[in-house]
């Protein structure tokens, strides 16, 4: 007999039993795994989605700011711009202003110098002209240099003649006053003397004549009288070498 | 020559004995249980599994969608009968290659057995889902004419469940061990493999054909909730 009767019911028990201890200890924790672990990855999905959406919004948020940064800044930067342009003219004017005064001041100091130096050049020429010039009529003659500048004087007193004999001639007659007589150094008597005598003769009449040293006059002797004025002296030449020299200056070229 | 592990007696009183039928059934059936509590013991939910676990899925995982693949919805259902029937009668035949073992599937008692199983569980499975009335209505679809061959056919498909794995085992071992005594080198080792074959292939035939008698039986419910009842 190839079925056991017995054996048929004992083996459907022992399958009931096994199909309790599968479900048990098999399919159920399998199955439970699996739905743990699918609500874990569908939780995760869902925070990976929730965080993918809190991402594009914090993603656009940034842009929306970037470019509100972009706009902002463009505009500080053409702010800036447009001030700087108008301090940088400003400060180029104030920098060509600041210039023209230095440069009016470097012209005024230059000029300064120039007359200096015309000046220094006119007292050196005069010192040496003078010095030159007594060393010659000192080793020419033997009168002093002063003798011959009143010797001079007494002759062109002399030889004074027409307009301008006429014009001092009416200056000493209207005046009551002395005539005054200036020379560089103190005149002796003897040369007083002839002077005046000259003056007497020329103009025919007794002029009052007061002495007066005036070392200005470098060399020489002048007689001034109600406005006129004659006379003779080294200063004289050289104011014209003064003005020849400082035409000499102005033509040459500025000093840089 | 014995035919089958029944004739295999280890202890008699009366009519209640301990066969070689159900004595390798216990053993399968110590084995089965112990190796899944202690797989089971530490299951993992996260992403990190250990190698058992993954078979371990990976079979229910494959019995749940074979189930559902019959049509039937609620897969988690079923898997405690028609898995149960697949992994023991898979393990039954896997453990041919054990020396002195001899398939409890091998005998016509268990594949009876299970027969006798699935020829009650389908009718309850039905009952289950659709009622009593609704089940039994379902045995004069589409016509009354068709009552008695619809009740032969339960017996029928229930005896050649029964028969069809019980041949397919018994013969296999049968052929290992006449081989054995002829040529008992080589061949035999490719007979057993054979074997391992055609045992897995019984296992999937024996569940799936209880599989899809359980989803003949609750057929005419309806799909779901929102549509119409069936007529």
């Amino acid at each position: 007999m190839l079925i056991d009767w017995f054996t048929v019911v004992a083996q459907a028990l022992n399958f009931l039993i096994l199909v309790w201890l599968m479900k048990r200890y098999l399919y159920k924790p399998i199955l439970n795994a699996i739905a743990a672990r699918e609500k874990l990855v569908a939780g995760e999905l869902s925070d990976a989605a929730a965080k993918k959406t809190e991402a594009q919004k914090d993603r656009d948020e940034f842009q929306r700011k970037n470019e509100e940064f972009d706009r902002q800044r463009a505009a500080l930067l053409s702010k800036a711009t447009d001030e700087a342009k108008a301090e940088r003219a400003r400060l180029l004017d104030e920098a060509r202003k600041a210039a023209d005064v230095l440069s009016a001041s470097r012209h005024d100091a230059l000029n300064g110098e120039v007359r200096s130096l015309n000046q220094s050049i006119s007292r050196r020429t005069q010192d040496e002209v003078f010095a030159i010039a007594r060393k010659a009529l000192a080793d020419l003659a033997t009168v002093s240099l002063e003798e011959r500048i009143g010797e001079v004087f007494t002759r062109r007193v002399h030889s004074l003649n027409g307009k301008a004999k006429d014009c001092l001639a009416s200056a000493i007659r209207t005046t009551s006053d002395p005539a005054l007589l200036r020379s560089a150094f103190d005149m002796p008597a003897g040369q007083q003397a002839a002077i005046r005598n000259a003056l007497n003769e020329t103009f025919s009449a007794d002029v009052k004549v007061r002495f007066e040293t005036t070392p200005d006059l470098v060399a020489g002797i002048e007689l001034s009288t109600n406005g006129q004025e004659i006379g003779w002296s080294i200063s004289d030449y050289l104011a014209s070498m003064e003005k020849s020299v400082g035409e000499l200056l102005k033509s040459a070229p500025d000093v840089q | 020559m014995r035919l089958s592990s029944d004739q295999m007696i280890f202890w008699q009183h009366g009519f209640l004995k301990i066969n070689g039928t159900i004595a390798f059934t216990w053993g399968l059936m110590l084995l089965m249980a112990i190796g899944s509590k202690l797989i089971t013991r530490r299951l993992s939910t996260g992403l990190d599994r250990t190698r058992w676990q993954n078979l371990l899925e990976i079979v229910v995982t494959g019995i749940n969608q074979q189930i559902e693949e019959v049509g039937l919805r609620h897969p988690e259902k079923y898997i405690g009968f028609v898995g149960t029937l697949f992994l023991f009668v898979a393990m039954a035949n896997i453990c041919t290659i054990l020396p002195g073992y001899s398939p409890p599937t091998g005998s016509l008692s268990t594949t009876a057995a299970l027969a006798l199983s699935v020829f009650i569980a389908v009718p309850l499975f039905g009952i289950g889902d659709q009622g009593v009335r609704g089940y039994l209505r379902s045995y004069v679809q589409p016509t009354v004419i068709m009552l008695p061959f619809n009740i032969i056919s339960e017996f029928s498909r229930t005896l050649a469940l029964a028969v069809r794995l019980f041949g397919n085992m018994m013969s296999g071992a049968m052929i290992i061990a006449i081989l054995l005594t002829i040529t008992p080198f080589v061949f035999p080792i490719f007979m057993t493999m054979l074997g391992l074959l055609t045992g897995m292939v019984q296992a999937y035939i024996f569940s799936i054909l209880a599989a899809v008698y359980i989803a003949a039986a609750t057929r005419t419910r309806k799909p779901d909730a929102a549509s119409a009842p069936a007529t």
